[in-house]
């Protein structure tokens, strides 16, 4: 018996205003306003949301202040914002805009003390280690920054665990091969990171139909999972996922 | 019309933004301040809070909030602490050696229980979303406090490391289950009250609280 609920979270990727979705991080197509779309999967009882600016790394600045402040007046569940944050101050500005925790990559890839100093300066809950990981062989994978297009040659069961010594309080684990693919989860990749840390991780990517959910949590060991192109399509919809988890014999929130 | 006026306490930390607008949200007017004069006449005062206790704590103290608030609450005025604010309000803090609270409700703050009573190992922080359960020792009812109109199948989303443990049972109105162990969740003592989870994040229940709040 699992002892908490599987988080459901509703993940959407941002390019500058819009929410948008890819394939393997790449080709991305606009899908619409994340506002909208953040309303709708709150109101659909999503546990959680995510937002990632997934150009924001190589351009700088994002909008995604402006989008999480807004967002914050009509979503009362908690949202997790990353992409392009680079130092402390960007993460206070996230915060204050009504971000509850920030999710980063690229500049913990470069610059791993900027864990530490996220959770020491707002506690480890806050501090989501982003891992876009792509497979190697049949045991490894190599972890990747920049939404996927730059290659690190780090290990990423051991980039996980160095997370967690540097204080990260969650891991957001993004399949860089089953993003976009609607093919399932890559459940070696979530297994071997979930046996090697003791904090929550929440998979990403690849979640095709509502059967994935259970390969995701019950062989992989997730905590949380991470939705985006089954929802935004519509080829699925949240209460839809949580009566299968349930009948499935998954512990997920109940909602009305 | 009914007065809902409530002043959040600006300490200089956290996501005071969320709180405000749960608040906003069942019709409240807000204010955000930490301006001593404000926070004394308010009518109802939120005490937010994330981090680390010793932190807040002394973002408290520098600003002389502590007497100020024993002087509130004596006053009678309804104070809610959330989250790490809720563990201000008990004596003392055993995270990072011992800390000084608020002790405006006894009671001490621990570390959550890393072993489920299973034996296996908790993941720490306690992140999620979790059903609320009622003490089993004595009967407590939930009506006139936030909790009116919740029910124990009602999950509500907390994120913590440590625990608000009252020392008198009347005080502790809800807790959930992490592990099988009890945690503490909502506390009170007269106008006193605190809850471990975020209201302002846990959908239409955790509304419903904050309103509940605005009507004492």
């Amino acid at each position: 018996m699992k002892h908490k609920k599987v988080r459901l979270i509703s993940r959407l990727d941002i390019k500058g205003p819009n929410l948008i979705k890819g394939i393997h991080l790449e080709g991305l197509r606009v899908i619409g306003d994340p506002q909208e779309y953040a309303k709708k999967y709150y109101a659909q009882g999503a546990d959680e949301l995510i937002y990632i600016d997934i150009v924001a790394s190589l351009y700088g600045r994002s909008k995604l202040p402006e989008i999480v402040s807004r967002t914050v007046e009509e979503v009362f569940v908690p949202l997790t914002v990353g992409g392009g944050i680079r130092n402390l101050d960007d993460v206070t500005e996230l915060l204050r805009a009504g971000a509850d925790k920030v999710a980063i990559n690229t500049a913990a890839v470069q610059r791993p003390q900027l864990i530490n100093e996220v959770s020491r300066k707002f506690g480890s809950q806050c501090m989501v280690l982003s891992i876009e990981a792509k497979k190697q062989s049949n045991d490894s994978w190599e972890v990747y920054t920049d939404s996927g297009r730059e290659k690190t040659g780090i290990d990423a069961i051991d980039w996980a665990k160095e997370g967690v010594i540097q204080g990260a309080g969650e891991i957001l684990l993004t399949s860089i091969d089953a993003e976009g693919t609607r093919k399932g989860f890559d459940i070696e990749l979530i297994k071997s990171i979930t046996q090697a840390v003791n904090i929550p991780v929440i998979a990403s990517g690849g979640m095709g139909e509502q059967a994935h959910l259970e390969d995701a949590i019950e062989l992989g060991d997730a905590d949380a999972i991470a939705m985006a192109d089954i929802l935004h399509y519509e080829r699925s919809s949240i209460p839809m996922i949580r009566d299968a988890a349930k009948k499935a014999g998954i512990n997920v929130r109940d909602h009305d | 019309m009914i007065n809902k006026e409530v002043t959040i306490i600006d300490y200089g930390v956290g996501n005071l933004l969320s709180v405000r607008r749960g608040l906003e949200y069942n019709n409240a007017s807000v204010s955000v301040t930490g301006d001593p004069e404000q926070i004394l006449n308010s009518d109802r005062l939120v005490l937010p809070g994330v981090g680390a206790f010793a932190n807040g704590m002394n973002e408290l103290i520098k600003r002389d909030f502590v007497s100020l608030l024993s002087e509130i609450a004596l006053k009678g005025t309804p104070i809610l602490g959330i989250c790490l604010g809720m563990q201000f309000l008990l004596d003392k803090s055993e995270e990072f050696g011992s800390t000084d609270g608020l002790g405006l409700i006894p009671g001490t703050v621990q570390a959550i229980p890393s072993m489920a009573q299973d034996g296996q190992k908790l993941k720490i922080p306690h992140i999620g979303w979790s059903n609320l359960i009622k003490p089993k020792e004595q009967n407590i009812s939930w009506s006139g406090s936030i909790l009116e109109g919740a029910n124990e199948s009602d999950a509500l989303y907390f994120v913590h490391s440590f625990m608000a443990q009252p020392n008198n049972p009347d005080h502790l109105l809800a807790g959930c289950l992490y592990g099988g162990n009890f945690i503490p969740a909502v506390i009170q003592s007269e106008n006193i009250m605190g809850c471990q989870f975020h209201p302002e994040k846990s959908g239409k229940v955790g509304l419903k609280m904050l309103s509940n709040f605005l009507e004492m």
